[in-house]
């Protein structure tokens, strides 16, 4: 170590080539795309066509999985524990149903919009918000979150407090697709939005900016002592994260036509926790796993036991923090770790 | 702390002051760290050592009292805006990513000293500079054999270094190195010093550290630090033949 070695300059040797090629290879191929990421895209295309019956409880699983991804990134990947994200989804519900309710019932627009006005909730709240961490952060979320429920309830002549926001109008995407009464275009109209959702996210995680959240959630002294910015990335992330909660809720509203205040509830802040750590945490497919998995077990055991089914979630939740922490995603990585130690 | 030079010290803490409550941690230190120093702040437990660390870095704000980066008052500057002006430290527990590798580990600090960390389209992979810079660097301290390894499955030896290999990604101008070999076995605790020893002159080290070894290795300047205020400052020679230092501290180990 003579002096400063300059970033540009060449390896002097064919060795050193082969073994910095190799250290560097290795971390460039942590986020290649592998076949298996088709997977989800393939059952949800099959799913389709295999099960047209249930097109519309697919629009819902569709639009959640959305939700998931945008707590997945708060939880999972920055660390930033959160009990009310219910308060970005509903913002964003609210607003594509105010839109559409109001005449301007253009989905994409609207969806557009709805990103827009939950980031601005998000950026403001979390600048606020932000600062605390742990049981601290946990109610602040909540509060934000029975804050906007009250002001969504008080503002009954605009929302329709209670009884939900009648009157939604919305009109066929880019004027050409009709919603139809199968929610054939409702389904694709999901399909499509959270591929582009979950492109962003992938995008995002496996940046330079989504592997310092990752140094925030595993050791953040460390990354105040790198120089980062800790609280602005934080923010950063959370604003991503409301956009991505609000489109959510704005497509379950544009899909439903209908906004009622369940979506700023507790009850959907913690659902949405519940089916990410079923899934997996901080694993990005979790969501694709858990939100199927949980809506379609609510959807069953609604049908034989409507009253009983919360038993059913509760015990499936005590199996999984006992036996399968990591969630289905962790259960196959162990499966995958020890078929390749037995072979 | 004698005289008034006229150039600005790398580093300078003037009646730098820490307490909590009634507790005084760090007692109103006036403090000089010079341009390309070899510098040890040693003293017995508890003597405020890490505080001043954490005062200088910026982990902790001071009570009262100034600190100056070449001359230019950075005391109501974050952390991370001092780490930019080349203000460096490194832990006495370490703080590293564990589950990732050695080459992330330096690479993260690279990619957020580049200005490139805020970047949410560009694959973290992609940025080639980057990881070409952290595995130069890793060749420099010895430590490229074991780029792609999780910092989990090395010694702690190798940890302790990679805790430095990941400041010196940064670039610093003044280092604040705190304890570097805490914990590693004495048989490698030579590699310590080796990497020290062979960290660019222009940099200003501050060292603190229990290992007496280590500091007369490599300190050509000593600050003893007791209950939180500056007992004496030195040369080596002096600092081990001063009747204070020997009852209040090397004396813990019964002079021979």
């Amino acid at each position: 170590m003579t002096s400063e070695t300059p970033t540009t300059s060449k390896p002097n040797t064919a060795t050193r080539d082969v073994a910095a090629t190799a250290a560097m290879d290795a971390f460039a191929r942590t986020h290649r795309l592998s076949p298996l990421e088709a997977l989800p895209w393939l059952a949800a295309v099959a799913a389709y066509f295999v099960f047209p019956d249930y097109l519309a409880l697919g629009s819902q699983i569709l639009a959640t999985i959305i939700f998931a991804l945008s707590v997945d990134l708060l939880i999972g990947y920055a660390g930033i524990v959160t009990l009310g994200h219910a308060a970005l989804f509903g913002t964003g519900a609210y607003t594509a149903g105010l839109l559409a309710a109001n005449g301007w019932g253009d989905p994409v627009s609207g969806l557009l919009i709805a990103a827009l006005v939950s980031a601005l909730v998000g950026c403001v709240s979390g600048a606020l918000i932000l600062r605390t961490h742990g049981l601290t952060l946990l109610m602040q979320t909540l509060v934000v979150a029975a804050l906007l429920y009250e002001v969504a309830n008080k503002a009954g002549y605009y929302t329709g407090g209670g009884d939900g926001l009648q009157g939604m109008e919305v009109w066929p995407v880019f004027g050409l697709y009709r919603f139809d009464m199968l929610g054939k275009v409702a389904y694709l109209y999901c399909l499509t939005v959270l591929c582009v959702c979950w492109l962003v996210m992938r995008i995002v995680v496996n940046s330079a900016f989504g592997r310092s959240l990752m140094g925030i959630r595993e050791n953040v002294a460390r990354m105040h002592a790198i120089g980062t910015p800790v609280e602005r990335r934080k923010l950063m992330a959370y604003t991503l994260s409301a956009a991505l909660a609000g489109i959510s809720g704005a497509l379950i509203a544009q899909t439903t036509g209908f906004v009622g205040l369940g979506v700023l509830s507790l009850e959907r802040s913690g659902s949405i926790l519940i089916m990410l750590i079923i899934g997996g945490v901080g694993q990005l497919y979790g969501a694709f796993i858990g939100v199927p998995l949980y809506m379609i077990a609510q959807d069953r055991f609604a049908t034989i036991a409507p009253v009983f089914w919360y038993f059913w979630i509760g015990l499936f939740m005590v199996f999984l923090v006992l036996f399968a922490r990591g969630g289905a995603l962790g259960i196959l990585h162990r499966f995958v770790r020890r078929k390749e130690g037995g072979a | 702390m004698t005289g008034t030079p006229t150039t600005p010290a790398a580093i300078e803490t003037r009646q730098l002051r820490k307490s909590f409550g009634a507790f005084v941690v760090t007692d109103d230190v006036d403090f000089r760290l010079e341009h390309g120093a070899r510098h040890a702040l040693i003293g017995p437990n508890g003597a405020g050592k890490t505080t001043f660390v954490n005062l200088v870095s910026g982990a902790l704000a001071p009570t009262s009292g100034t600190i100056a980066l070449n001359g230019a008052d950075v005391t109501s500057l974050s952390q991370a805006q001092r780490v930019k002006r080349g203000l460096v430290r490194t832990f006495q527990i370490n703080q590293l990513f564990r589950k990732l590798t050695v080459l992330e580990n330096v690479g993260l600090a690279v990619t957020e000293r580049n200005g490139l960390a805020g970047n949410a389209w560009r694959p973290a992979g992609r940025n080639r500079a980057v990881l070409d810079e952290a595995y130069t660097l890793l060749e420099r301290v010895g430590l490229a054999a074991d780029a792609s390894r999780a910092i989990a499955d090395l010694s702690y030896g190798r940890q302790r270094m990679t805790e430095i290999a990941v400041a010196l990604g940064l670039k610093p101008k003044v280092l604040l190195l705190d304890e570097p070999a805490a914990g590693v076995p004495t048989g490698d605790v030579g590699l310590i010093i080796d990497l020290i020893e062979q960290l660019p002159a222009d940099i200003a080290v501050l060292l603190i550290e229990h290992d007496m070894a280590i500091v007369f290795r490599v300190a050509k300047r000593i600050t003893v630090l007791t209950e939180g205020r500056v007992l004496i400052e030195g040369t080596p020679a002096a600092i081990a033949q001063n009747p204070k230092v020997r009852e209040v501290y090397l004396g813990e180990r019964k002079p021979q």
